[in-house]
């Protein structure tokens, strides 16, 4: 239906979706799309719903209206074997890397390859590590999920994730709860692997500076809607007051420090009943 | 994933445990041994009354288990109880004027049917009929005649 | 009174709802049934996690309860003369009701909670949707293999459970309290019936494997991804299977034993 010489450019391209959990509307007829090739940052406070825009990507959720098209295909018009198709090629790296916590790293990277092909031992032995050492841990490879940093957990993560040699990898808060140095490596290894792999990325986050150091492009969301996009630059200059708020981190502007409340004098003096 | 042999062996005598236990059961606890192997011979009987006896009920002779009950029916002619019994083969020389009787084990105990072999030089085959009979003692009935009974002397005095 | 009414309402729509789901969640699960038949390590490895860990306290328990049915019913018996049937009123009552009723409660304490904090722990910690993210299914990969384990190890468990505890019943009757042996096993032997006795509580077993294993996966996948939400997923596996387990063996108990 869609026009597909449209999109060539575009892996990704998300139009009029809209999405709601029970009451709240967490995304309101929002549109974007995400070039080939490139990394793009989708910004936003916690809560807006940046974990489930990358749900509805990856056809883990349906949205309420709109479309969703990875590569040419509208996700949630594929059926569920096409869905593990279009899935076996797009990674993604959770929040908390979701590793299995069960098995050995060595495993956790082994399993989609053991799951989806029918290589030999050998032959997945040397992915595995190849993988592994692309990560800068190979040398981690008999640990348990339990005894990683959270930052070694995330890059061991992202070793699974590229396993498949995905064409696209959706990064949910890679930097969140990271000291400097392991924060550093992310970057860095994010960076490297979109320019090497010839990968394309999309992270989601609320950490700006490290974000918009390597994006390529960025939308900044805000209660449902798109408050802003463009390349990092154009993002910085940008006259919102709204935008100048969320990059710089300031205490109070557009999006009150306060929680909606009434009048604080009244709130003191009344009798702390619940009416 | 390192397949560890320990565990698979642990697994291994889990279910050969697991099954060996079903064996015990269905060998040693049930009767499934004892009417599996067996070659059986029908014979019949007719009672007043069969009393509690039931299918399965045993069939004994001098203390023996040497058959079971296979059947049991009204006869709506004779208004008596009609019992097929299946007597196991290696049985086979019951005389034909063997009686059969219906006993309790114990004084609360189940009910089952006694043979009690005469004299006779001809057996019992497939499908005989048993001739003499002694129905099932009903406790009530026993009672009742009892005291029937001691009342009545009483009353002689 | 209205509020009570409404609530009930509620209640029993959402109730109703839950075993929708789970339904669903069933049909799914054993529509992997046939995938297993490629992998069966994945069920072997799970025979150990709920068979084999539960052998133990299944055998300990099955011996104490053989002992203590030993000596409740020699004492009862021996009033009425009748202690050579000993050996038959421990073995009807292990293997007709508890054998598979006991051995479904241990079960479910041991291997269903154990099941559903396990689950409920890989879909907080988002493992599970990491997995449908990596085009793995987590029902056929990590569901259908524990449900099949747990419904083959249940009716071992239950058989072990009653073997044993029909010898800690001989243990006491007959070396203790002076049962004849040959009374004690011929009397049983002359009354257990295969097919109504054994056949009919393998069938219970069966029966408890099932449900006890499927609400223990379900309510683990259907937890609320937090710490609080499986804490309490756990405990409702407890209560649900222990109410399943007793509802159903009364209701198997009349279908099967019912007319004689
Ligand atoms: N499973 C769920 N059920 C109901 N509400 C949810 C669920 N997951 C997330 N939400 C809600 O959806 C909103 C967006 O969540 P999320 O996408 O995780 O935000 P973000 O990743 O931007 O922090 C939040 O308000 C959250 O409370
Ligand atoms: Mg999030």
């Amino acid at each position: 239906m869609e026009n597909r010489v449209k999109q060539q450019d575009n892996l990704v391209s998300v139009r009029n979706l809209s999405f709601s959990r029970g009451e709240k509307k967490i995304f309101d007829d929002v549109s974007l799309s995400i070039e080939r090739g490139k990394i793009t940052a989708i910004m936003g406070p916690s809560g807006t719903g940046k974990t489930t825009l990358l749900k509805l990507i990856g056809g883990q959720l349906a949205p309420a209206s709109g479309s969703i098209h990875v590569d040419g295909l509208n996700v949630h018009r594929l059926k569920r074997a096409e869905l593990y198709n279009l899935r076996k090629r797009m990674g993604m790296l959770f929040q908390s890397g979701a590793l299995l916590t069960d098995m050995s790293v060595y495993d956790n990277v082994a399993f989609p390859l053991r799951e989806h092909t029918h290589l030999p031992e050998s032959m997945i032995r040397t992915l595995v590590l190849m993988k592994l050492h692309a990560v800068g841990l190979r040398g981690a490879r008999n640990l348990m999920p339990s005894e990683l940093s959270g930052g070694m957990a995330r890059r061991i993560a992202l070793a699974r994730a590229i396993a498949l040699d995905p064409m696209m990898i959706m990064y949910d808060e890679p930097f969140t709860g990271q000291d400097p140095i392991s924060m550093g490596a992310l970057v860095h290894l994010i960076k490297s692997l979109n320019t090497t792999l010839g990968l394309t990325s999309i992270i989601v986050s609320h950490d700006v500076q490290e974000t918009l150091a390597i994006a390529d492009y960025a939308y900044l969301i805000s209660e449902g809607r798109i408050a802003g996009q463009g390349t990092p630059e154009q993002i910085r200059q940008s006259p919102s007051e709204w935008v100048q708020q969320f990059i710089t981190g300031a205490a109070d502007g557009p999006v009150h420090f306060h929680y909606p409340a009434k009048d604080y004098f009244d709130d003191l003096v009344s009798t702390g009943r619940r009416y | 994933m390192q397949h560890s042999n320990t565990q698979d062996t642990l697994v291994g005598l889990f279910v050969a445990a697991g099954i060996a236990g079903l064996f015990f059961l269905a060998l040693q606890v049930s009767n499934l041994s004892t009417f599996v192997e067996e070659d059986t011979y029908t014979v019949t009987a007719s009672f007043e009354n069969s009393g509690g006896l039931k299918v399965k009920s045993p069939v004994s002779a001098a203390g023996v288990k040497i058959g079971q009950v296979k059947s049991i029916s009204f006869d709506p002619k004779t208004y008596q109880s009609v019992v097929e019994m299946a007597i196991y083969s290696k049985y086979e020389n019951l005389p034909t004027d063997t009686t059969a009787s219906v006993f309790t084990a114990g004084l609360l105990g189940e009910q089952y049917v006694n043979l009690e072999p005469g004299g006779s030089d001809e057996y019992l085959q497939d499908g005989s009929k048993i001739e003499i009979t002694q129905s099932a003692i009903i406790l009530e009935k026993a009672i009742g005649q009892f005291l029937f009974k001691s009342a009545e002397e009483k009353a002689k005095k | 009174m209205i509020k009570f009414l409404n609530f009930l309402g509620r209640t029993t729509t959402t109730g109703f709802t839950k075993l929708g789901r789970g339904s669903y969640f069933l049909l799914d699960t054993l529509a992997g049934i046939g995938s297993m038949a490629l992998r069966p390590r994945l069920v072997v490895n799970q025979i150990y996690f709920v068979g084999v860990l539960s052998f133990l306290i299944i055998v300990i328990s099955g011996l104490f309860v053989g002992m203590v049915l030993g000596l409740q019913g020699y004492y009862i018996l021996s009033d009425f003369g009748a202690e050579e049937t000993l050996g038959l009123m421990v073995a009807a009552s292990l293997v007709r009701e508890l054998g598979p009723v006991v051995t479904a409660l241990l079960f479910a304490g041991r291997a269903g909670s154990a099941l559903t904090a396990e689950i409920g722990l890989m879909k907080a910690t988002e493992q599970l949707s990491g997995m449908e993210m990596m085009a793995i299914d987590p029902i056929k990969r990590i569901i259908t293999p524990r449900f099949l384990a747990g419904f083959i190890a249940m009716p071992l468990l239950a058989a072990l459970f009653s073997a044993v505890g029909i010898v800690g019943g001989q243990l006491v009757g007959t070396g203790l309290l002076g049962v004849d042996d040959g009374a004690y096993w011929s009397q049983m032997q002359a009354n257990i019936d295969f097919e109504d006795d054994i056949v009919n509580g393998v069938i219970k077993s069966l029966v408890f494997g099932f449900v006890t294993t499927w609400i223990a996966l379900f309510e683990g996948y259907d937890t609320v991804p937090t710490s609080e939400g499986v804490s309490r997923a756990t405990t409702r596996t407890v209560v649900n299977s222990a109410f399943s387990i007793l509802g159903l063996d009364f209701i198997l108990t009349a279908l099967m034993f019912g007319d004689d």
